[in-house]
């Protein structure tokens, strides 16, 4: 039975029940650990039967006060925080603090870093969709997709093994490049990956998108239009189901992007079915990116060489050279001092939306202020617009669709 | 448009309010007075050649004894159409931290307004939900202001939550192995 034939017996049938019975709104706290949140989020739903009244998100359990502790580290010591903000796509979290503090310092990577931080940037979408999609489809009872993902996720992960020694927190992209160059051996099973990996989304895609019950549960549900949806200030996928091609990576190309044919899929009727469908077309551009930088990679350095004040100089360098060990010193125990001032906000297009970085910098080796714009923050205070009016079992729909981590919510 | 055209039409049209323009690495920032924000913002998302019709960001920096006044609210505006972006500056003194809402402008601007009062204590007027939003309703101080110590308050202004764990903590050691002096 449809949800509008639902509504149509409830509201027929509603004076008759309210003239019957004394009923009452049922307050209803989900979470902080309900299985189906994503991380510790906490919702109190008050309920007229089976419809949402009014929904209250209440976020923060998982602050870790982030951008204080920016503001006291130098700006080579602050990376690995940005790997917990969304520790499910560290690498993509990287890329967009480094690329940050490049713009600030005004110095640009190497070619081949740039298609290096491309290449894991996509991994890390890939890797971030995959987790997106086998959780969102548990929530709504498809277990199987759950199993199938997991077994790429982890190729994936073996590969990030592989590159830099860490799976989850990663912290491999530096300042002025990536920490160190990647084997022969790791192109060659990435590109293994990349010829495998469509014949997987096509798994994926006949285990769910002939399921009448996936159909039913996310067609026509959390709908939101492509004005309201900017208005709120969704980005990423949430908002490119709602028909706006809106993409940081072709609106304000960094890295190799520039260099690379891929396309941004985008939806229609801006709901939780088009929202799905745009994540696994990003899949596939993933893939087709991943495999473009492979082809036309170029040799070369893999950190910038002409920014010796910003840029940690190579190990061996430090060793035998006096000026390499007086810049490692200081930039290992003062910070890039040479900062200029000002101030930059710099963004990346993550896996879940518009990743920001404000900075402010006043001349030291530490940021004056390092404001995160996570886009996960944005999307979780759209909730009770999504879920407002609707039934209950919808508010699992809306809660996997929008693509929260808490880690980067919170911060 | 260039976004330094953007700040030359904002000048002509708010000559009182808009103090200093200023650019670096290609992006212009807008330092301007708090009391007719919303008239500003209206007119950067209204007028047909601009249309900033998304918020990118809304935080504050604190300047404690850099600079009088003390805070600046920082609205990041960006336009889809267009393609450009340009950065408000506006500035809040401490006395008196209230700056008006720009809710019935950017929906999205709600929690990141009540982030800014979270971490820095400047209230918005005409918020719909002017609560804290990271931290527990009773927690004492802004902890991104700069007086605020990295570590917390280690004095009677701690967390009441944090207070109570240590309690039970401490009431449980006696129950520990080594007795209650370890």
């Amino acid at each position: 039975m449809s949800d509008t034939v639902i509504k149509d017996i409830a509201s027929s049938r509603k004076e008759e029940i309210r003239s019957g019975f004394k009923t009452k709104e049922l307050v209803l706290s989900m979470g902080p650990q309900h299985p189906s949140t994503h991380g510790v989020l906490r919702l109190v739903l008050e309920l007229d039967g089976e419809t949402v009244v009014k929904c209250t998100p209440y976020v923060g359990y998982l602050h870790r006060g982030t951008e204080k502790l920016c503001e006291n580290r130098t700006y080579l010591n602050a990376l690995p925080l940005s790997d917990r903000l969304d520790y499910i796509v560290s690498m993509a979290n990287n890329v967009g603090y480094v690329l940050a503090v490049e713009r600030l310092f005004g110095i640009e990577a190497p070619p081949r870093a740039k298609y290096i931080r491309t290449i894991v940037s996509e991994m890390a979408r890939i890797s971030g969709h995959i987790i997106w999609l086998a959780t969102h489809a548990l929530d709504l009872g498809a277990m199987t997709v759950f199993l199938y993902s997991f077994r790429e996720r982890e190729w994936i992960l073996d590969l990030f093994e592989h590159l830099c020694g860490a799976r989850l927190t990663t912290s491999y992209p530096r300042i002025g490049g990536v920490r160190n160059d990647v084997t022969e051996e790791f192109l060659d099973s990435l590109y293994e990956f990349t010829e495998e990996f469509p014949k997987r989304i096509e798994e994926y895609e006949t285990l769910i998108d002939q399921n009448r019950i996936w159909l039913q549960r996310t067609k026509g549900i959390g709908v939101i239009s492509a004005e309201e949806a900017i208005n709120w200030g969704l980005t990423g996928p949430v908002l490119r189901g709602s028909g706006v091609p809106y993409d940081v990576r072709k609106f304000a190309p960094y890295d190799a992007y520039p260099w690379v044919d891929f396309e941004v899929p985008v939806g229609k009727n801006g709901d939780v079915y088009d929202r799905y469908r745009v994540r696994m077309q990003e899949l596939r551009q993933s893939t087709r990116i991943i495999r473009q930088c492979i082809e036309r990679m170029p040799k070369g350095p893999i950190m910038a060489p002409d920014a010796p004040k910003f840029t940690l100089p190579p190990k061996e360098r430090v060793m035998s050279d006096m000026e390499s060990l007086i810049h490692h010193f200081v930039l290992i125990t003062k910070g890039p001092i040479a900062a200029p001032e000002g101030e930059i906000y710099s963004a990346i297009e993550a896996p879940k939306g518009e990743l920001g970085f404000y900075i402010v910098s006043d001349g030291t080796g530490k940021p004056y202020r390092l404001r995160l714009r996570s886009p996960s923050f944005v999307h979780a205070s759209v909730l009770p617009r999504l879920c407002e009016g609707h039934l209950v079992a919808d508010v699992i729909a809306n809660i996997g669709t929008i693509d929260i981590v808490l880690g980067e919510c919170d911060r | 448009m260039e976004p330094l055209q953007i700040a030359g039409i904002l000048k002509d049209r708010f000559p009182e309010e808009v103090k200093e323009i200023k650019e670096f690495r290609g992006q212009v920032s807008v330092v301007v007075k708090r009391d007719r924000i919303i008239d500003l913002i209206k007119f950067l998302k209204e007028e047909p050649e601009i249309q900033m019709d998304y918020l990118r960001d809304l935080t504050a920096v604190d300047w404690l004894g850099k600079k009088v006044p003390r805070f600046e609210v920082v609205y990041h505006l960006y336009s889809i159409k267009f393609r450009h972006m340009i950065r408000i500056k506006a500035e809040v003194p401490e006395e008196d931290p209230v700056i008006d809402s720009i809710v019935p402008l950017y929906a999205g601007a709600n929690w990141h307004e009540r982030e800014c009062f979270d971490m820095f204590g400047i209230q918005f007027r005409g918020h719909p939900d002017m609560r804290r939003i990271l931290l527990p309703e009773d927690w004492e101080g802004y902890p991104l202001r700069k007086d605020y110590p990295l570590e917390g308050y280690r004095d009677e202004r701690e967390w009441s939550g944090f207070k109570e764990v240590l309690k039970i903590a401490k009431e449980n050691r006696k129950y520990d192995w080594y007795g209650e002096e370890r």
